[in-house]
């Protein structure tokens, strides 16, 4: 169920993220969604794309430093409380969440949620059990 | 003014005859106590009993910084430890540092080389030291500490950081002289004018200022901020620390090398050869007086050149210029010294880091500004890919350059291969 985020370092430096971008557009990779974590010299830019395999490979090609991380999609309505309903969820339970991102299915009723929590194995038997929608990584690279 | 006249200001051919018969004394003394010099000069096939004139100092063969590290700790020692009443030593993790032992009569004659420093300052036990250089391992501290009490001048031990502080303490305490490396004069008077205080309202009249190198544009602008006059003073830890050679008050122009306790020679850093007197190439210096570690043509690193000319001051010993450049890769970071080689010693120590690396110096206003660059490899990313565990050695990083090496670097992760993989390690923007 878990679903293969890839994290790409980037350097804080003009011009680094549009390289990356290109590698993947020359490839033919479609990004499904992302976003970039950011500090004071480097950044993260992590992707969810419908080739993890390809993708992973011809950014490494190019010299970028990447890694798959495991990561839950969730999809929750799109309407007032979505989030909610899953951070209590899981926060009942003692996990915690590093870092999220979302965006919204192309039909406009839902919102998939995109979370990395410290233990996802977990995370995932509690949200099936609670019977939240946990959108396998086919799926999600398929939509 | 002098501390010790007779010796300051012995005339030179009595100065040389003083010098051999110390050096053929420290010969006999290493050859037969530190295994070190016995193998060094049986294997340049000489004797101490060859030594016949200081000319024949240079068949001598050399030790380096390297010879300490790689003796380190105790190898060089010529006493038993019952006999050594200090230690002191440099940055660096094992086998990357070097420690130095002091005998009680080091200590006398190093607080005397110090007082006589002081002296040649026009500083008397009237005075007032503020003395900002570091106390602890590092050399400058004490040694001018025990100077200053040997002249008994009122010291003030505040030694470094806590500009705040010392500025309030500048001004309160009101010290006639201060002691520091230049970068660190120029950081207080910065915060000085932050502060809306006037240095040049205060007590200070002359200043003492070494451990790195600073252009003559920085000695005006300290004289000017803090409307003192400024000094030069030379030392190096491996030698005895701060007290090798001093400027005069007087001359305001080059340091004399108190040749009583040292020989100084110049050489051509590539083929080691003696260069005449005047000529610029580093400076090697044995040491005719100390006791726990004799140093025998000991490779400073520095390069600079000396001043023949008698001085107006009355001293007789020869002089040096400022040393700006190194013959080696040494780096001074506001006063500390370091080598790239113990930056790499550290990141090898990291688990997961290639010590691919680059270090970056630059001024941040007055004080050093460090970069340590290092790649991320695919060990430290494959495994997380988190903004955390990248911070995490980021400070694992800049927390073992500060335990081990006394400096405090901006730590930089950059992309793969994107470092040059051999040569320049170190890019130095410093203008000095």
């Amino acid at each position: 169920m878990k679903v293969e985020q890839i994290s790409v370092f980037l350097e804080n430096k003009p011009g680094t993220l549009q390289q990356a971008t290109r590698v993947l557009k020359d490839a033919n990779i479609n990004i499904r969604t992302l976003s970039v974590a950011e500090t004071a010299d480097f950044g993260i830019l992590r992707l969810i794309v419908n080739d993890v395999e390809k993708a992973n490979k011809v950014l490494k090609d190019s010299g970028f430093q990447v890694s798959k991380t495991p990561v839950v999609a969730v999809e929750v309505p799109d309407k007032p409380g979505g989030l909610h309903s899953v951070l209590e969820a899981v926060s009942q339970e003692g996990i915690n969440v590093e870092y999220l991102y979302a965006f919204v299915e192309k039909s406009g009723e839902n919102a998939v949620i995109i979370f990395r929590f410290d233990n996802p194995e977990k995370a995932i038997e509690i949200l099936t059990k609670k019977n939240f929608t946990v959108v396998p990584g086919k799926k999600l690279y398929e939509f | 003014m002098f501390y010790n006249e007779e010796f300051e200001t012995l005339p030179r051919e009595a100065l040389k005859a003083l010098q051999l018969k110390r050096l053929q004394q420290v010969l006999q003394r290493v050859y037969h106590t530190v295994g070190f010099y016995k193998k060094a000069f049986d294997r340049a096939q000489i004797k101490p009993s060859d030594i016949k004139s200081l000319n024949d100092l240079k068949k001598l063969p050399f030790i380096t910084r390297k010879d300490m590290s790689d003796n380190y700790p105790y190898g060089l020692f010529s006493v038993p430890m019952s006999s050594i009443v200090r230690l002191h030593a440099t940055s660096g993790t094992t086998g990357r540092s070097a420690v130095f032992g002091y005998t009680r009569h080091d200590i006398e004659t190093w607080s005397e080389l110090v007082a006589r420093c002081l002296v040649a300052a026009g500083i008397t036990k009237n005075d007032i030291i503020h003395n900002a250089f570091s106390y602890g391992l590092f050399t400058g501290g004490l040694g001018l500490h025990y100077g200053a009490e040997k002249i008994d001048a009122s010291v003030i031990p505040i030694s470094g950081g806590n500009a705040k502080r010392q500025l309030m303490i500048l001004r309160d305490f009101g010290p006639t002289v201060i002691c520091c490396t230049p970068s660190y004069a120029l950081y207080l008077a910065q915060e000085a004018r932050t502060m809306n205080m006037d240095l040049k309202t205060f007590k200070l009249r002359v200043g003492i200022f070494g451990a790195e190198p600073w252009s003559k544009a920085m000695r005006e602008e300290i004289e000017k901020s803090f409307g003192i006059t400024a000094l030069d003073i030379y030392g190096l830890s491996e030698v005895i620390g701060p007290g090798i050679a001093m400027e005069c008050i007087e001359a305001h122009n080059g340091m004399h090398i108190f040749e009583d306790h040292f020989i100084v020679e110049t050489i051509n850093p590539q083929t080691g050869e003696v260069l005449p007197e005047g000529q610029e190439g580093e400076l090697v210096f044995t040491s005719l007086s100390r006791e726990a570690i004799p140093l025998v043509r000991y490779r400073s690193g520095d390069i600079s050149k000396l001043i023949t000319e008698p001085c107006r001051c009355g001293r007789t010993h020869i002089k040096m210029e400022r040393a700006l450049k190194r013959s080696d890769d040494m780096l001074i970071i506001s006063g500390v010294n370091i080598f790239p080689a113990q930056v790499e010693a550290i990141l090898v120590d990291i688990e997961g880091l290639e010590p691919r690396y680059q270090l970056i110096v630059d001024k941040a206003g007055a004080l050093d500004a460090l970069e340590l660059q290092v790649e991320v490899s695919d060990k430290i990313f494959s495994d997380s890919g988190s903004v955390k565990e990248l911070q995490k050695i980021e400070q694992r990083i800049v927390k073992d350059m500060q335990d081990y090496l006394g400096v405090e670097p901006r730590v930089k992760l950059v992309g793969p291969n994107t470092l040059p993989k051999a040569g320049a390690k170190v890019i130095d923007k410093r203008r000095i």
